[in-house]
């Protein structure tokens, strides 16, 4: 669960997806993740699974489901690891202008 | 798929420590004031309690009973906002604490789930939160918080 298990499963285009998906709305099933992509369940089941591992994922049993959520506590840590109290303010502002700029597509 | 009327988030973090000195983080006012942004948790910590948690100037910004207390596994807090009336008109949440010695380390899981869709308090806190924890793990693992004060507005911080 270091930082080298973070980036690495970051460093996968379906991995994000997945943690997009549920930044989206947290608290999925597996299945329910799985909606509308055309990936396998075994992949997603996969996928989750390095997420969960990086500690990216996290989940609670809901009845005989388990309910993904995305765990954004790791990649705090690494941000804050190189943003400084006193440059955060200035990015949110500039990421913020970024997306008004941009449509607000992200 | 379930479509239950909530909303809810967990974060889990590991840290380096033994549950007893987590525990003691979690519910010392002095340790909290360190990694918590300045604020703490203000009450007896008995099951049953009330709490409130305050500013660095004392105002409140939160309030609640503790449900459950279950040295060092688990915490368990009913959790109202204060000072923001549109959250506050959600009502209470309720706030899982709960710890498990994993190897050399203690994973922290923090579940906030409250009983409505789209909850604009869930939204508020799971902001905070992550830096929260971010600065209890830093404090624990090396002596020293990462960010130091109430910086930005309180609804940044969110709790």
């Amino acid at each position: 669960m270091g930082d080298d298990a973070v980036f690495k499963a970051l460093a996968d285009a379906s991995r994000r997806l997945l943690l997009d998906r549920l930044h989206r709305k947290n608290g999925q099933t597996l299945g329910g993740l799985c909606d509308g992509l055309s990936m396998t369940r075994q992949a997603v089941a996969k996928h989750l699974a390095v997420l969960r591992k990086a500690n990216l994922v996290s989940w609670k049993r809901q009845g005989r489901e388990r309910l993904h959520f995305i765990n954004p506590v790791p990649i705090n840590e690494i941000a804050e690891r190189w943003i400084s109290k006193f440059e955060y303010p200035r990015l949110r502002a500039l990421s913020k202008l970024k997306k008004t700029l941009e449509g607000n597509k992200s | 798929m379930s479509k239950s009327a909530k909303s809810s988030f967990v974060y889990a973090t590991y840290i380096r420590t033994t549950p007893e000195r987590l525990w003691s983080a979690l519910t010392d006012a002095e340790q909290m004031k360190e990694y918590w942004l300045g604020m703490h948790l203000k009450t007896n910590w008995k099951a049953g309690a009330e709490w409130q948690m305050l500013f660095p100037d004392g105002r409140v910004a939160d309030t609640g009973e503790i449900l459950e207390l279950d040295p060092p596994r688990r915490i368990v807090l009913r959790w109202r906002n204060e000072f923001r009336p549109e959250l506050k008109a959600e009502g209470f949440a309720l706030c899982t604490m709960d710890l498990e010695a994993v190897g050399a380390a203690v994973k922290l899981t923090i579940t906030h789930t409250i009983e409505r869709a789209d909850s604009k308090f869930i939204e508020a806190v799971s902001v905070g939160w992550p830096k929260v924890l971010s600065n209890l793990k830093s404090m624990l693992e090396t002596g020293q918080v990462v960010l130091t004060g109430l910086h930005e507005a309180h609804d940044e911080v969110g709790v």
